[in-house]
């Protein structure tokens, strides 16, 4: 029994892995819990009026648009009149820039899919419950990680040539890579707080990026046959 | 209160009708407010109470209740659309003739519902990016993002079949497009494009089913899952309210100094 109990060093804040834990007050901390200091207030008036107010202005603001511009109508439906471009409403027109670059079971059937099961089952992962920061723990596995996706998902849209898909990738993992350089809680304003965000933050961000990009993209930039336009140049 | 208020309406508060239908009477004290909630079968989905903080618009930036108004105005505008409109081929395309040109404020009511129809798909996205942001799906809160999830479908499908009814050149080849694509599902694919459209193409028969479920069975689901989405909001106590925040804050700043 002459062994040393082992010390670790971890950091974690979940108290069934690690129940006995020292803390350490550092300058300028203080032991104190933070008082939270949350009172509670009569739903009616409170609340109530808070939401009234917020649903008059939205009224407002579409009434006057509604006074400004009037809805399209354009011809009677001809099924023998094609235009060119034919494009779905607009929240579908990135499923469409989708369709440009990839089959239609993969584009308009599997994507969507996975991007509807992703979104279910997002509260029920544990990596989504935990709010570290993605650098606190296990840098080096994580960082290896994200090299292997960045590589496999970049050289494949590369060959396919998406480009609209590849540049945001790219952008975002050097975002990534830049806050994991460098000492841990170095750098500027920017640089700590992002790398105080937890990896769910990345994907669910990353994600929203493509969306926007490829739904702006196949709402402004497509003209006849699917064909690149700039939007500012007249046809 | 001003006295002034107090007499007209006081005096209109102690009449028997008003008592019979307002039981929770009137008064200038907490339990009255708090009976005003609770004893109201719409506002009794509200806690009587709520936490200060989580009124803050910096908290939801408001975007769950403005896809509610947004919700309200497109039931409030679709009604009397109803009214003036008949789905069958060309009769469709004719009535949106009328309503531009007989039906008094006719484009107004129909501008209305097409841009509060934009609105909602806008804001319900925006609500749900809100509310990953501020990891307000975290359990007790899963099965209530679950619920959102539907919410966003059913709101993205409502949207979709009534972009059909105008039966204009942009609405039979956006949803030609959009039908496409649900054919190229493996096996099945052909089989639900007819079911969904009633033929193989977009026809008469696809602009009644658009028309039935756009005013009658879609609509139904989004009250339906709006009522359990909010009741869900309650029972899993109220709004997810992050007072771990500061400690984390605190806790990772030393970590990073140790
Ligand atoms: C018709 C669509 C929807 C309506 C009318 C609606 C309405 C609301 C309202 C009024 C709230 C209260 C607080 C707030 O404004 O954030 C709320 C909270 C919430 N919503 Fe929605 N919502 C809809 C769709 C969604 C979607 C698409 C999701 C996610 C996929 C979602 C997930 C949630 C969650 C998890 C909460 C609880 C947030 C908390 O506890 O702080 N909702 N919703």
């Amino acid at each position: 029994m002459a062994e040393t109990p082992k010390f670790t060093t971890v950091a974690d804040s979940d108290s069934r892995r690690t129940p006995v834990r020292v803390a350490f007050v550092t300058r300028r901390k203080s032991p104190h819990v933070k008082a939270v200091d949350d009172p509670e207030v009569m739903t009616y008036p409170e609340t109530l009026l808070r939401v009234v107010v917020a649903g008059e202005l939205l009224t407002l603001a579409l009434v006057a648009i509604s006074l400004l511009w009037n809805a399209p109508l354009e011809g009677l439906a001809d099924p023998l009149l094609t235009p060119n471009p034919a494009k779905a409403p607009w929240y579908f027109l990135g499923l469409q820039e989708l369709l440009h670059y990839f089959p239609p079971v993969v584009g308009g059937v599997l994507i969507p899919t996975m991007v509807v099961m992703a979104l279910v089952v997002i509260p029920y992962f544990n990596v989504n419950v935990e709010a570290d920061g993605i650098w606190t723990r296990n840098k080096t596995r994580r960082l290896r990680t994200l090299t292997v996706a960045v590589a496999v998902l970049g050289l494949g849209m590369l060959l396919l040539d998406v480009w609209a898909i590849l540049a945001p990738t790219l952008g975002m993992a050097a975002l990534m890579y830049w806050t994991a350089a460098g000492r841990a809680g170095g750098g500027g304003r920017v640089k700590r707080w992002l790398a105080g965000k937890p990896l769910p933050f990345w994907i669910m961000t990353w994600f929203l990026i493509e969306a926007t990009v490829l739904t702006v993209i196949g709402t402004f930039f497509r003209g006849p046959g699917w064909s690149w336009v700039w939007p500012w140049r007249p046809q | 209160m001003a006295a002034t208020k107090q007499d007209t309406l006081g005096r209109l508060r102690e009449t028997r009708v008003w008592q019979s239908v307002f039981r929770s009477g009137w008064g200038d004290s907490n339990l009255h407010r708090a009976l005003a909630v609770q004893q109201n079968l719409f506002l009794h989905l509200f806690p009587a109470k709520m936490r200060r903080r989580s009124l803050d618009i910096g908290v939801t930036w408001y975007l769950g209740t403005l896809t509610l108004v947004a919700f309200f105005i497109l039931v409030a505008t679709g009604i009397p659309l109803m009214l003036y409109y008949h789905p069958s081929v060309p009769q469709a395309y004719a009535d949106m003739k009328d309503l531009q040109f007989v039906v008094s404020a006719g484009v107004f009511l129909r501008n209305l519902h097409r841009w509060a129809a934009h609105a909602m798909v806008l804001l319900v996205f925006a609500h749900m990016a809100r509310v990953f942001y501020r990891g307000a799906y975290r359990p007790p809160r899963e099965f209530n993002w679950v619920v959102g999830v539907v919410l966003l479908l059913v709101t993205l499908f409502l949207s979709y079949t009534g972009y059909l009814l105008p039966w204009d050149q942009l609405a039979f080849w956006a949803i030609t497009v959009g039908s496409n694509i649900l054919s190229s599902v493996p096996v099945m694919g052909l089989k639900i494009r007819f079911l969904m459209l009633g033929g193989n193409t977009v026809n008469a028969n696809a602009l009644l089913r658009f028309y039935v479920l756009h005013c009658v069975i879609l609509p139904l689901a989004a009250v339906a899952f709006i009522g359990v989405h909010f009741w869900r909001i309650r029972k899993d106590g109220g709004l997810y309210r992050d007072g771990h925040a500061a400690a984390r804050a605190a806790e990772s700043g030393e970590q990073r100094h140790g």
